[in-house]
């Protein structure tokens, strides 16, 4: 036993470590980027995730070797020692300063995110209404404005377009919900009473996963929904499309 | 009823002093029969001792939620054996939907209110407090009594929950509104609800007669010669999770009772106007409220309850250390300061649960760098801790190795809150399986790990019976392989995005990849709690048949080692000085590697 504590923690390490570094072989870690502002979180994760690992990695050793040794060594007496100052202030100065570190490089990447400066001035708009247990989504039609009778509207399924910035206003017709789609990214709350913009680009074409991330009664887990994202030339024709359908049928869903 | 400070401590109660008082009191103790000694009373050590039974039977209840919880992830949807007929026959032996989202806020409810809360500031908090500051009783022993006789209530509130139209309570641990105000936004919402508020509210006022009881013995109860800066750690770590709670939880009271308002009186202070839920117009007057108000009251006391739920545990874990190590806790003073200062600040991160309920821009980043700070005194701690044991002569007792086991736990749980606490980054982690993984090290592999040292080093004391430190350590390699079994892999799923409080994660194709993942998770769910079965044998056993203990067997300094294992009514059988520190062990220590902290008063 008195070997083993030490191993154990030393096993611990070595099962961590082995464990976060095979996990993005496996497919278990973040999924592949969909978003511009998916790059720098990514980023600031892997920065982290290195601060983290050599923090854990570096206090493990020194757990480790103490147990070990002190339960190894049990001859005569301990030190009589109450602490000592100069260490107190290396740990604490070190350890501030990453911290600091951490909170500094974060600043930009969180002003991109919900700094109302960021808005885009002039993105492709959409409104979002969720409500208990589905997703609905309005379409600015071809005159690019919301609110107007050339709307479209859709039912599970949000058509942007790619590469250009897209702006929404999330609002809630029940309880909370949340607008959260992994692959670009970004989540935002949607607060029953408030209007909440969300904005952000995608890359690249795709149809990607929307998942509401606020509990909001027992069909939760089943509140799925879908971004679409076509490339310009389609997703103009996806419009024109919409139009002649409701021309010819007057249908209100263009899904 | 308290005694000044400075009175000789010992018989400011009902102990005599001048007789041979060890004897005395126990047979005072054997007189009184089963009712008068261990269910109306007012002896700290048994209302401690009736807190320990009441939340570790919440402990295993919660933990039984816990295993329905993982059945369901791992094989949604599927038929459950044996106890399936029993608990979810009405639903075909499957767990509803609703169910589902019961068990999960039943379970957190349980944990976090019922079970770990008053596990440390109940049971500990009543039963060491006294004891490790030289005190006969606390300050106010039936109002300690009635603390816990109130809790009670509020736990048999709580548990009614299961048995009213509609079931339990199942808007989350959290109760955001209007999910959790308006009955037609989920079938927990009607009668469930309502007992769950009262049961919080009535929990509230217990709590805060506790706390206030605990704060008032320290200020006013100390041995003589007992300076604040003689206190030993545990004391410090209860004091001022006492104290956080005074702070912070009228708050959470406040706001439950104005949710009880919007419930049964039909006011809105945190319905907005125009909803619309499940096609009726929820029935309130004005409907000007704002749900993110619910979430600014509800964290304001929840986020500081984290820290209630540590800073005790902390103490224990530094105590257990020192005595294991034969050393002096590293740096006393800052300890303390890092104990005061975890207070403070996190009396001011509330905000980072909100960091995308739409706080805002500047609110999220003063809510960022508060959280960031935080860290620091907590890490500063862990290399403290490590430097208590640097160099000691090492006993790896039960109750040490479980110590160490929170030590290593609480850095992972500690880690993984940078990914948190940096915001962009949290935008993405929020409400995943990290956020899971991240409090589940913090409470179980840190304060779960430390109640079991708590247990094995202070439970002799409390019965006179030692543990089997053999079976303990067993149960520790099993408890530290598995629970990291249990939350180890919950990173990587919240890493890949994978929500909490879902039900069924094979609904999206993003979640399909990981269902190997949530089934060992599961499998080793099993294994862990069945893995508790040594400690409750072992505890039955110690109970049945343990080796007696003398008054110190750890050969430890602090106060409760002069008192007699387990300690009479009135605690301690001679008037008692303090002459030092908590921490005097090792080389300087005199003739032996410790000097208590006690000295006969002459």
């Amino acid at each position: 036993m008195r070997h083993l504590a030490g191993l154990l923690v030393l096993a611990l390490l070595a099962a961590v470590v082995a464990w976060f570094a095979l996990s993005p072989q496996l497919g278990w870690w973040l999924p592949a980027p969909a978003s511009t502002i998916a790059h720098p979180i990514d980023a600031l994760f892997d920065g982290i995730t290195v601060v983290i690992a050599i923090g854990f990695a570096l206090v493990m050793m020194l757990l480790a070797w103490a147990v070990w040794r002190g339960a190894r060594v049990q001859s005569g007496r301990a030190r009589t020692s109450h602490g000592h100052l100069g260490l107190e202030l290396l740990w604490s100065g070190a350890i501030g300063a990453v911290l600091v570190g951490i909170a500094y490089a974060q600043l930009p990447t969180w002003a991109a995110l919900r700094d109302p400066n960021a808005m885009p001035k002039d993105g492709t708009t959409a409104n979002v209404i969720a409500h208990q247990w589905a997703w609905r989504f309005e379409h600015p039609g071809a005159d690019g404005q919301l609110g107007t009778v050339d709307d479209v509207e859709t039912a599970s399924e949000l058509v942007v377009p790619a590469g250009e910035p897209v702006l929404l206003t999330l609002r809630s017709r029940d309880v909370i919900h949340s607008f959260f789609v992994p692959e670009m990214r970004i989540k935002q709350d949607v607060v029953p009473g408030r209007a909440t913009p969300l904005w952000f680009t995608i890359e690249r074409p795709g149809t990607y996963e929307v998942v509401c991330a606020e509990l909001c009664g027992f069909g939760h887990y089943a509140m799925a929904g879908r971004v679409r994202a076509l490339a310009r030339p389609e997703y103009d024709a996806w419009v024109a499309e919409t139009a002649r359908a409701r021309n010819t049928s007057g249908a209100e869903d263009a899904r | 009823m308290s005694a000044p400070t400075n009175e000789p401590v010992g018989c400011a109660m009902s102990a005599p002093t001048n007789e041979p008082a060890g004897r005395a009191l126990s047979d005072h103790h054997a007189q009184r029969g089963f009712l008068r000694t261990w269910i109306i009373t007012v002896d700290h050590k048994v209302i401690g001792i009736q807190y320990l039974v009441a939340s570790s039977a919440m402990l295993l209840f919660g933990g039984l939620l816990a295993m329905a919880i993982r059945w369901q992830l791992a094989w949604p949807w599927t038929e459950m054996p044996i106890v399936g007929q029993l608990v979810f026959g009405e639903s075909g032996r499957v767990i509803s939907p609703a169910a589902y989202t019961a068990l999960f806020t039943m379970h957190g409810t349980a944990m976090v209110f019922f079970a770990i809360l008053p596990l440390l500031t109940g049971a500990f908090g009543n039963y060491l407090v006294p004891l490790l500051v030289g005190a006969p009783d606390m300050a106010f022993p039936r109002l300690n009594a009635a603390s816990f006789w109130i809790f009670l209530a509020a736990m048999g509130l709580f548990l009614a929950g299961f048995f009213v139209e509609g079931g339990a309570a199942d808007s989350g641990w959290t109760a955001y509104p209007p999910l959790a105000t308006l009955p037609s936004a989920a079938p927990g919402s009607g009668a469930g609800q309502t007992l769950w508020l009262l049961a919080i509210v009535v929990l509230g006022v217990s709590s805060v007669l506790n706390s206030l009881n605990a704060v008032v013995t320290v200020v006013k109860m100390r041995a003589p010669g007992m300076t604040w800066m003689r206190l030993p750690l545990t004391v410090w770590g209860l004091l001022v999770a006492s104290a956080l709670q005074l702070a912070a939880l009228p708050v959470l009271t406040a706001g439950g009772v104005l949710q009880l308002s919007d419930r049964i009186v039909g006011t809105a202070f945190y319905t907005p106007a125009g909803l619309l839920v499940n096609s009726v117009a929820p029935e309130v007057a004005g409907a000007g409220g704002s749900p993110l108000l619910w979430q600014h009251l509800f964290w304001f006391y929840s986020h500081p309850a984290v820290y209630v739920m540590v800073l005790p545990a902390m103490g224990f874990v530094s105590d257990i250390l020192s005595v294991n190590a034969r050393k002096p806790v590293f740096g006393y003073k800052p300890m303390v300061w890092a104990i005061g200062s975890i207070a403070g600040l996190g009396l001011i991160v509330w905000g980072h649960h909100m960091f995308t309920s739409g706080l805002g821009f500047e609110m999220g980043r003063a809510f960022m760098l508060s959280t960031m700070l935080i860290a620091l005194p907590s890490a500063v701690k862990t290399f403290n801790w490590i430097a208590t044991i640097w160099g000691g002569r090492i006993r790896l007792t039960a109750a040490m190795c479980f110590a160490l086991g929170f030590v290593a736990l609480f850095v992972i749980g500690g880690l993984s809150g940078l990914w948190l606490a940096a915001t962009p980054v949290d935008v993405y982690l929020h409400d995943t399986y990290l956020v899971v993984a991240h409090f589940h090290y913090i409470v179980f592999g840190g304060t779960v790990l430390a109640v079991f040292a708590a247990l094995h080093h202070w439970l002799p004391k409390m019965t006179g019976r030692a543990l089997n430190e053999t079976l303990g350590r067993w149960h520790f390699l099993g408890t530290f392989v598995a629970l990291n079994c249990v939350f180890l892999p919950m990173h990587q799923l919240g890493i890949a995005g994978m929500i909490r409080r879902t039900a069924d994660p094979s609904v999206y194709r993003l979640y399909e990849h990981l269902a190997p993942l949530n089934r060992f998770v599961t499998w080793s769910a099993f294994v862990l709690a069945a893995w508790q079965l040594l400690f409750v044998v072992n505890v039955l056993w110690s109970l049945r048949s343990g080796t007696r203990v003398g008054r110190n067997p750890w050969e430890a300094t602090t106060l409760e080692w002069d008192a007699p294992s387990p300690p009479g009514h009135g605690n301690f059988d001679r008037d008692l000085v303090v002459d030092c520190g908590p921490y005097e062990y090792g080389d300087a220590a005199g003739a032996r590697d410790f000097r208590p902290q006690a000295r006969a008063r002459t």
